[in-house]
């Protein structure tokens, strides 16, 4: 059952929160041993939150537009008295005190959190092999990565633990494993969803978004988080845009791009996968160019000197001296490289060293610098192709969701599997991924939408046109 | 102190003031001094993971009051983190200004006549407070360390100077002229011994006229005083270095106030890499020109121009009146002089009460204008002695009211001139003596004679009169 009927029934009292809830925790006991989706499940929380939820209906209250629907949250988010170790034994026994806003948001629509999703160890990965605490298994064939760096969030959805679940994308931790494990994943425009509460890793890229089984429940929640909040200073000034209203407007009339950068090195597969999707958007109505953005190119270079130089610094707290590890030492000094030692894992130092390389005296102007300017390029690139064309098109990866340890031993081929999502973070604009067609395997590929900011409600329409067709509907 | 043969001393000062906002820079809690440890603190200015700092706007417009009372440029501006690790800052980073400050350029005229330039004023976060328990004092070595995070987070503004200070007086001068303005402005309290007002000082000697030689910064001098000994000791340690064939080392330098002598903290090759980048938390600061308007009319007139405005009610003045005015417009109460002056009162009497008594109150809100004009109107007229105006003023600052009823309540109705002379008649006689030298001309002891009298009618005696008395009996 999707999110949406979920909602509708238990709003109509209908459907049982309890039931459901239930029936999301019996899921997750089933196959949480073998999969590894999730670090903690608040079990009673859940219980307790669902009853609230069916006694606000019998006493005649709406408890919400997700009223009663189960939602799993990546281990970077808030929430009161939950661990949230972002998959690091640096924050292991640390429990909030405060809650994310989307996490506010969610209660106050009725969700029901369940617990909290395995991840890459500060969301630094593609594949959830870099946790602390083991990687998560792909539902569709545990002998592969459900991608990363949001794979749990991912595994939960596809593996209909719960129907939906937040996910945080930096380079494109929501979009490829919602590619890889086969469901929809948004990522919204820098600024439309609050980051308080939302454990950085690079500030200037994150954004929250949401994962679900099919286009209109990922609107639903994106419209339910979405919108402007006091708390955060680079939260966009406007109420949440709506989106569930404009899922059936089509692509009549839309000028789409098919960008040639956004599927060279891609499986082949992918690439025929992508042009069939270009071919149902013009049966949609669509006028589909083939574009070439060059400076996309230089989006993972530039990338991988801007997250980790703010990686270095927001990581820079988990010092051992208020919260989390603590390894003990004879001075403070001591005590903090001790529990920094202990605390991060492989990928974590390396980006915390890239980083801070790259913001030192001497070579800020060679490499953070000079890849702020390519951030430039790349805004005013997706700028003039948005005065060509409405909407662009191209693959989400390069390849379908690969095997595990095939990559852990070589960085840049890990990193190369994010060089079709990066750039949106790059520009802080808004993008997708939707399910569409099949490759090696059986396994699932995502074809990727890409708008300018504020274009989800375009986005989500041009999905829906997608899916539809994958359904023969 | 001056420095030996043709020396000179360059001096610059980093003097960072506490805003007095009532809530912290980047969230909602309380900025305020004295506090329990750790009560005003919240996932923000702990920097708990998944925090974010969202800008006050009442520290802007006070950081654009100092500038503008410093004749700076307000210029779009941007924040960024200034990156490195110590237990009391909550992020390991502290939230700053970098190339583009809210203030740029600007000067301060000093009360000499001299005028120091100022090379920006610039909004930061304050840190928690740590305090080291053990012998040392300091965080190595120490047994244990607590930190108190109320601070953190506490909005300042860095105020620095350009190299332009030539003596330690002057240094002080500048310092103490500043926080005035400070005041002034209503951004700060400008309380020293409170840290609100914390000044590190780069020094540096010279041959007069020759290039700027190296510098020592000393960190966290914490009062005038400090400041001014600091600054003459290392400047004086340089010369002593130099004169003796040594090289000055760049380095950060430690006042320690009981040895009165500044130590190495760390030298330059060992200084942080700050690793500057934009904040990517925050957004870029402009504030439009209505916002600026505000402020500017909000802005009331600067220590100078008031001291001199109190100045041209006296006509002129000798050195303890000019420090009685400092106090004056120190506190702020030159409202109750002007108010004197337009009444056509002393305003000499007005400076040195305001100066005394009501400096020395926690709180003038009793005391009316009228009432301490009335007040030093009697006291002109020798309806009261200086004592007993004193004394009014106390129960007014007190409990308020006006003066001639408590004046009447404790009965300093000034005896009238019969029963003074009579007083006055009845003493002589009983003291021959000294009446005897005081007719031979020995006029200290009309002292003698004041005092017996104050006895006898309980303070109620005009000194003035007194003497008036005397001497027609001569």
């Amino acid at each position: 059952m999707n999110a949406t009927t979920m909602a509708e029934g238990v709003r109509r009292g209908e459907l049982s929160a309890t039931a459901l809830a239930e029936e999301s925790l019996r899921a997750i006991r089933a196959r949480n041993d073998e999969l590894n989706v999730f670090l903690h499940v608040d079990e009673d929380g859940a219980m307790a939150a669902a009853a609230r939820v069916d006694d606000a209906v019998k006493r005649g209250v709406d408890p919400g537009r997700l009223a009663g629907v189960p939602i799993a949250l990546k281990d970077n988010l808030c929430q009161i008295g939950i661990p949230t170790t972002c998959s690091s034994r640096i924050l292991e026994g640390w429990r909030p005190p405060y809650n994310a806003t989307v996490i506010d948001r969610l209660i106050g629509a009725g969700a029901v959190a369940v617990g909290k999703t395995n991840l890459d160890e500060f969301a630094m990965g593609s594949s959830t092999e870099t946790s602390a605490f083991g990687p998560t298994r792909n539902p569709l064939d545990p002998t592969r990565v459900p991608g990363g760096s949001s794979g749990g969030s991912a595994a939960a959805v596809a593996a209909a633990m719960t129907p939906l679940a937040l996910g945080s994308d930096t380079g494109g931790s929501i979009r490829q494993p919602a590619a890889l494990c086969g469901i929809v994943g948004v990522k919204p425009t820098y600024g439309l969803v609050s980051r308080y509460g939302l454990i950085a890793f690079a500030s200037s890229l994150d954004q929250i978004g949401p994962f679900a089984t099919n286009v209109a429940d990922a609107a639903l929640l994106l419209e339910v988080i979405a919108g402007h909040d006091p708390m955060d200073s680079t939260s966009l000034p406007e109420p949440a845009p709506s989106l569930v209203a404009h899922l059936r407007d089509g692509v009549a009339g839309k000028r789409v791009g098919l960008v040639r950068e956004l599927i060279d090195g891609a499986d082949a597969e992918i690439v025929a996968a992508v042009e069939r999707a270009a071919a149902v958007l013009v049966d949609g109505g669509a006028t589909v160019v083939e574009l070439s953005i060059p400076e996309l190119r230089l989006g993972l270079s530039a990338y991988y000197l801007i997250a980790p130089a703010e990686a270095s610094s927001n990581l820079a707290r988990y010092d051992g001296v208020r919260y989390g590890l603590r390894v003990d030492a004879q001075d403070v000094t001591a005590m903090n490289e001790a529990t920094r030692t202990a605390g991060f894992g492989a990928e974590v130092k390396r980006r915390i060293m890239l980083g801070t390389y790259a913001l030192s005296a001497g070579y800020y102007d060679a490499y953070y610098g000079q890849a702020l300017k390519v951030r430039t390029q790349m805004r005013d690139a997706f700028k003039r192709a948005y005065h060509e064309v409405d909407l662009l098109l191209g693959a989400t990866t390069p390849s379908v969701a690969f095997t595990f340890g095939s990559k852990t031993n070589d960085p840049m081929a890990m990193y190369l599997s994010d060089v079709f999502t990066i750039p949106t973070n790059l520009a802080g604009e808004a993008a997708l991924s939707v399910p569409f067609g099949r490759g090696e395997a059986d396994l699932p590929i995502g074809v990727q939408l890409l708008g300018p900011g504020r274009s989800e409600a375009q986005l989500l329409a041009a999905a829906q046109v997608l899916e539809d067709a994958e359904r023969g509907s | 102190m001056t420095l030996p043969d043709d020396w000179e001393m360059v001096v610059g000062l980093e003097v960072h003031t506490e805003l007095r906002t009532a809530t912290k820079m980047f969230c909602g809690c309380a900025n305020v001094f004295g506090a329990e440890a750790n009560t005003n603190v919240c996932p923000v200015c702990l920097g708990l993971p998944g925090s974010l700092p969202v800008l006050n706007e009442r520290a802007v417009s006070m950081a654009m009051a100092i500038g503008m009372a410093l004749h700076a440029t307000i210029a779009p501006s941007t924040f960024h983190r200034k990156n490195y690790f110590y237990p009391d800052m909550p992020k390991d980073f502290q939230i700053s200004q970098y190339d583009l400050p809210i203030n740029a350029g600007g000067y301060l005229d000093l009360p000499d006549g001299s005028r120091v330039s100022i090379e920006r004023a610039h909004l930061e976060e304050d840190t928690g407070k740590s305090t080291h328990l053990g012998a040392s004092g300091r965080i190595h070595g120490a047994d244990r360390s607590l930190v108190d995070y109320n601070r953190s987070g506490v909005p300042l503004v860095e105020i620095v100077s350009g190299p332009d200070i030539r003596s330690s007086a002057q240094a002080r001068l500048y310092a103490s002229e500043l926080r005035g303005v400070l005041i002034a402005t209503g951004a700060s309290d400008g309380r020293m011994e409170e840290g609100s007002m914390r000044i590190d000082a780069n020094v540096s000697v010279r041959h007069a006229g020759a290039p700027f030689g190296t510098r020592c910064e000393i960190k966290n001098l914490n009062s005038l005083r400090s400041l001014q000994r600091a600054i003459e000791f290392e400047a004086e340690r340089q010369v002593v270095l130099i004169e003796g064939g040594g090289v000055v080392r760049q380095e950060t330098r430690h006042w320690d106030e009981t040895v009165g002598a500044t130590s190495t903290m760390r030298v330059k090759e060992e200084a942080e890499d700050y690793r500057y980048f934009r904040e990517p938390d925050l957004v870029d600061l402009a504030p439009d020109a209505a916002w600026q308007r505000r402020v500017a009319d909000s802005l009331g007139p600067m220590p100078a121009e008031r001291r001199a405005a109190v100045v041209a009610l006296l006509g002129g003045v000798n050195d303890a009146q000019r420090d009685a005015i400092d106090v004056v417009i120190d506190l702020g109460l030159e409202r109750y002089v002007h108010a004197t002056a337009a009444a056509g009162g002393d305003v000499a009497v007005a400076v040195a009460r305001v100066a005394n008594e009501l400096a020395g109150a926690d709180d003038v809100s009793k005391l009316t204008e009228a009432a301490f004009v009335a007040t030093v109107a009697m006291e002109a007229s020798g309806r009261l002695s200086a004592t007993q105006a004193k004394s009014v003023l106390v129960d007014l600052l007190a409990s308020g009211g006006d003066p001639v009823s408590i004046a009447a309540a404790r009965g300093f109705e000034q005896l009238s001139a019969d029963s003074l002379g009579d007083v006055v008649s009845t003493l002589i006689d009983a003291h021959p003596d000294e009446w005897g030298r005081f007719r031979d001309g020995d006029d200290k002891l009309a002292q003698f004679f004041i005092g017996l009298v104050m006895r006898e009618t309980k303070g109620r005696a005009n000194g003035k009169a007194v003497i008036a008395e005397l001497n027609a009996r001569r």
